[in-house]
């Protein structure tokens, strides 16, 4: 199928076009081939064309066309193959695209979503609130009502997966905006010696001068090849800074990679220099949506830059320079002008008449003229959100219509538009003073950052010159008067992404919505794809005029990063997810060991049966890697000081060889982590904490060292992965360690419970063995160098494969310990269970003189009050109470089951529970309520361990 | 994200460090009343305005150090080591 003739495309070439007209291409819209120039966006080629109508607006599916003829033009956006939302005004076409407009069924042409716009007394603002809501129990034929009618595009599930690494950058000088002043800013900042950050949003370097007049191109000549020419200078088109943040950490997004990917670029820049120019503002009137209303800019923008007639007849509605050029252009470019209507002297526009398209419009004071093209140029909205996010309050100027920056931080500077106006010298001038005088300040930061650092680091590489003292004074830029134009004498359009009418507004108002925040919020106005880019100001006028307050008075919202859209795929990057193995995993995996995911370990869960691995530690011999045991060293003569300081048990007395078990507390007595001790020298200790708490313990023993004991002499190394850990465990385990360690004598008299030794295991010299035991059966926990972790596990496998040593996982571990009633920070204790409800009365020593968390644990003591940590047994055996399940006494919560498996050392349920202290008395009869609702009897053990409660068996 | 400035390495990105709390002094464990012991424990003083907190360069030289930084404006400097 043949395109249709281009009957738009201006034939005699615009000076300042950017269309190869050597080389053209087509691409489809909506299944119909369009024909297109490199340099087109998508946009300008269907104008050319003779394209009007190009969407479907989002709640009444009204026609729309092109409105500002830029990135945010609210009219354009479409589909383009597997990428919704793309910005068709700003995206260029390419051979071969398939083009489609988005939401509408069943075409462009005849949407029957537009039955909406008959339904529009029951949209009106705010219907979010008041429809859909009851009956409840429709809820799901609503939910699939409603996203029939969602305005968005799609996304096949089989899109191509693109990874973008982020990407940091550290710029002397971040320029947010490549026009005039942007340009000569950047140049000048890099002339001055700075690195120089550029970023602009459209593809090439030039804002506005890019569809300006002959003095406009020359100078944008001018300023290109001063760019292009001066070192230092980064330049990224296509690109927006997104946010800037603390500290000026800037986020730029980078497009238009392959794929429609975006790239996340973190910068930290020393000096933010704001440069966006001015986005023009549309009218408020009756019709100003229709397909054939727009503003200057995008008349001026298709015919200057893509050689487009926009329409055949036009009312032009002026108020400023724009309006008066958009007039010459428009002659130059062949089209009627049916009349031009001066807002300065008093003119105005009531109504456009048409509905797929405009076909007359009616002026104040009279005529309707017929015409198919309406063009205003009513203002200017300062678009200050780098300046809000830099902690700015721009105030609003009555005389100029639109809001100037105000105090801004020392690293933020602005310059062109958004400062002021002027001639395009004095505006090029102020950014060059701008430019340098960023550079002067980001040479003073990097000096005083220099100062802060120790003496030895002096800077390597690179002069840098000395910091100017002498600030560069900004020239004083004037303000043009403007008229302030926002809404004609009848009501339209206000936010086009939305649908927001000043209608819309107003009701809001008279409902009680009468700040402007929350009239945003209940209309929905400004939270659309533009974020208020073009429908703040304008928002805020009419909501002035509706409470009888100035602009100044209403304010503004606020206005939030990201300015623009960003796609998922940019946030996320690359997934980075570290994972830490033992060096036993190898032999984990052929033994076909289920992954366990503890934090950022992988461990085995088990290898077969845990039940079977229980009972070979019960019975035989067996071995558990427990490699992520936290492990600290401490040396030193005030380590037993430390001890006294963190743990809630004694430390002062703990003999070379000996091992002891200790509980630490915060400060609110709150149980935090608990492990085992051991001195291995006179000045040399070994602590032991749980996995997921090792970095916490050494962070709190750092802390308490620094800032509470600078005095004390103590070093501390953790340890954790210097060396493999594994618990050899059973009866058999002594028999075991006598065939493959040297240098120890294992015999119970020798070595006997809760001490330390150091030795030689399976060749492996400097493991240290202690005899501690969670499993509750004779064993020996050996912490290996850890590049001898491998060996030595095979070692014991391969030894003791005739005592019948199997290994075992943590699933296997827990059930053992629960026999034990041994207790798991963080599963048997929470965020509230202090000392005396972890059962631990035996080891809080209240006669010290001062620990952590005494004060609360006195007081604890003192009142009686909290939880008591219990072993419990449903009376049936066979029941195994989900974990977390609540203890209740009639509709009364009264404790919890921390801890629950099937035992198969005792072949019955076994728990342990927090209970009111009235309830912990062994015997007691308390009620267990399973997650579905049953309720089942269990009775208070005698002891928390449900065997073995001498612990003899691990003593042998 | 805010600079916090490292009396050791200078001015840092925050993500490098962890905020240990607002800068209170320890009341002396032995004589203190339950009531100002849990004020000490829970109710920080909250500024707005300037307030010293003490901050740990985890991924860095992994010191503890005191910060003056205004709630206000998110800019402070260090105060030296954080002993209490």
């Amino acid at each position: 199928m043949s395109a249709p003739p281009t009957t738009m495309r201006l034939a005699t070439p615009r000076p300042g076009e950017e269309i190869d007209r050597a080389r053209s291409f087509t691409f489809t819209w909506n299944g119909r081939t369009i024909a297109a120039f490199p340099g087109d966006t998508i946009v300008s080629a269907l104008a050319a064309s003779g394209e009007r109508v190009l969407s479907r607006s989002y709640k009444y599916h009204r026609p729309r066309g092109v409105l500002t003829a830029s990135y945010h033009d609210p009219g354009c956006f479409f589909q383009v193959g597997d990428e919704p939302n793309v910005r068709g005004a700003h995206r260029l076409a390419e051979p071969g695209m398939d083009v489609h407009s988005q939401d509408t069924w069943p075409s462009l042409r005849f949407d029957v979503k537009a039955v909406n716009q008959l339904a529009g007394r029951f949209l009106g603002p705010g219907f979010y609130y008041k429809t859909f809501i009851k009956p409840q129990r429709l809820w799901p034929l609503y939910e699939r009502v409603l996203q029939r009618f969602v305005h968005a595009g799609h996304v096949p599930p089989d899109t191509p997966r693109v990874t973008v690494d982020k990407r940091y950058a550290h710029p002397d000088v971040l320029v947010a905006g490549g026009g005039p002043a942007g340009m000569a800013a950047a140049a000048a900042a890099a002339a001055a010696g700075a690195s120089v950050l550029l970023v602009e949003e459209e593809y090439r370097l030039g804002g506005h001068l890019r569809w300006g007049g002959d003095a406009d191109l020359a100078a944008l000549r001018e300023l290109r090849e001063l760019v292009a020419g001066t070192p230092g200078i980064e330049v990224l088109t296509n690109s927006v800074v997104a946010g800037r943040y603390d500290g000026n950490w800037i986020a730029v997004v980078r497009r238009g990679l392959p794929g429609g990917a975006e790239q996340l670029i973190k910068a930290r820049a020393r000096m933010l220099v704001v440069a966006p120019g001015l986005i023009e503002r549309p009218y408020v009137f009756a019709g100003n949506d229709v397909p054939g209303v727009m503003l200057a800019t995008a008349a001026r923008r298709l015919i200057n830059l893509h050689a487009v007639k926009p329409g055949r007849r036009a009312v032009v509605l002026t108020a400023n320079a724009e309006g008066d050029a958009a007039v010459a252009d428009l002659r130059e470019a062949g089209v009627e002008i049916a009349g031009v209507v001066d807002a300065r002297t008093g003119g105005d526009l009531v109504r456009v008449h048409g509905h797929r398209g405009v076909r007359a419009v009616e002026v104040a004071g009279g005529d309707t003229i017929e015409c198919d093209l309406v063009v205003t140029a009513v203002g200017w909205t300062a678009p200050t959100a780098l300046l809000n996010m830099s902690g700015d309050q721009p105030t609003y100027d009555p005389r100029a219509a639109r809001f100037f920056p105000g105090a801004l931080p020392e690293d933020v500077l602005a310059t062109g538009g958004i400062a002021g106006d002027g001639t395009r010298d004095q505006l090029i001038g102020h950014a060059e003073a701008a430019g340098r005088e960023a550079a002067r300040r980001a040479a003073r930061q990097r000096s005083q950052t220099r100062a802060m650092l120790p003496a030895h680091a002096n800077g390597h590489g690179g002069s840098w010159p000395p910091a100017d003292e002498q600030p560069v004074r900004l020239p004083e830029l004037p303000v043009d008067p403007h008229p302030e134009l926002f809404r004609a004498s009848t009501h339209g359009m206000v936010d086009f992404c939305e649908d927001v009418s000043s209608k819309d507004l107003v009701t809001a108002i008279g409902e009680g919505y009468d700040s402007i925040e929350l009239a945003k919020r209940y209309t929905t106005a400004t939270m659309g794809p533009t974020q208020g880019k073009l429908e703040v100001v304008n928002a805020v006028a009419i909501a002035a005029q509706a409470t009888g307050r100035t602009i100044g008075e209403t304010g503004t919202t606020t206005w939030r990063p990201p300015y623009a859209p960003v796609t998922l795929g940019a946030l996320a990057g690359r997934p980075w997810e570290p994972v830490r193995y033992s060096p036993m995993q190898p032999w984990h995996e052929s033994h076909h060991a289920s992954p366990l995911i503890a934090g950022a370990w992988i461990r085995p869960d088990r290898y077969g049966d845990p039940a079977a691995e229980v009972a070979a530690v019960r019975t035989k011999v067996a071995v558990i890697d427990v490699t992520p045991l936290g492990k600290l060293d401490l040396r030193g003569p005030d380590v037993p000081n430390l001890l006294n300081l963190l743990y809630v048990n004694k430390w002062s007395k703990l003999e070379i060889g000996r091992v002891r078990y200790g509980v630490m507390c915060t400060e609110d007595g709150v149980v935090f982590d608990d492990g085992v001790t051991g001195r291995l020298g006179p000045e040399h200790y070994l602590m032991s904490t749980t996995s997921s708490g090792a970095a916490a313990v050494w962070e709190w023993l750092e802390n308490w060292l620094q800032t509470t004991h600078p005095d004390w002499a103590v070093h501390v190394t953790p340890v954790t992965t210097a060396y493999a850990s594994m618990n050899v465990a059973g009866p058999a385990s002594r028999e075991l360690l006598e065939r493959v360690t040297e240098g120890v004598d294992l015999a119970n008299e020798a070595f006997p419970y809760m001490q330390v030794r150091t030795g030689r295991v399976a060749g492996a010299d400097g493991c240290v063995l202690w005899r501690i035991g969670f499993t509750g059966e004779l064993s020996y926990e050996l912490h290996v160098p850890a590049g001898y972790g491998l060996h030595v596990w095979e070692t014991l496998m391969d030894r003791g494969a005739d005592l019948g040593i199997v290994p075992f996982g943590v699933e296997a571990q827990r059930i053992l310990r629960l026999e034990k009633g041994h207790f798991i920070v963080g599963q048997d204790t929470d965020g509230l269970t202090r000392g005396f409800s972890a059962a631990l009365d035996w080891a809080i020593k209240l006669d010290k003189t001062d620990f952590v968390g005494k004060p609360e644990l006195a007081w604890q003591n003192a009142d009686g009050g909290g939880p008591r940590l219990v072993g419990l047994q449903p009376d049936d055996g066979t029941v195994v109470p989900a974990e977390a399940s609540q203890i209740v006494e009639g509709q009364r919560i009264v404790g919890r089951i921390t801890s629950s498996r099937m035992s198969p050392t005792l072949g019955r349920s076994i728990c342990l529970a927090q209970v009111e202290p009235r309830l912990a008395k062994p015997g007691t009869q308390v009620t267990v309520r399973l997650p579905a609702g049953r309720r089942i009897p269990a009775r208070v053990c005698e002891h928390l361990a449900h065997f073995d409660p001498d612990g003899s068996r691990m003593r042998v | 994200m805010m600079l916090i400035r490292c009396p050791w390495c200078g001015p840092r990105g925050a993500a490098e460090f962890h905020y240990i709390g607002e800068f209170k002094p320890r009341p002396d464990a032995q004589s203190v009343t339950s009531a100002d012991w849990r004020d000490y424990l829970y109710v920080p003083a909250n500024p707005s305005g300037p307030v010293t907190e003490t901050w740990y360069h985890r991924m860095g030289c992994r010191r503890f150090f005191n910060l003056e930084r205004d709630t206000l404006t998110n800019e402070s400097r260090a105060v030296g080591e954080g002993i209490r």
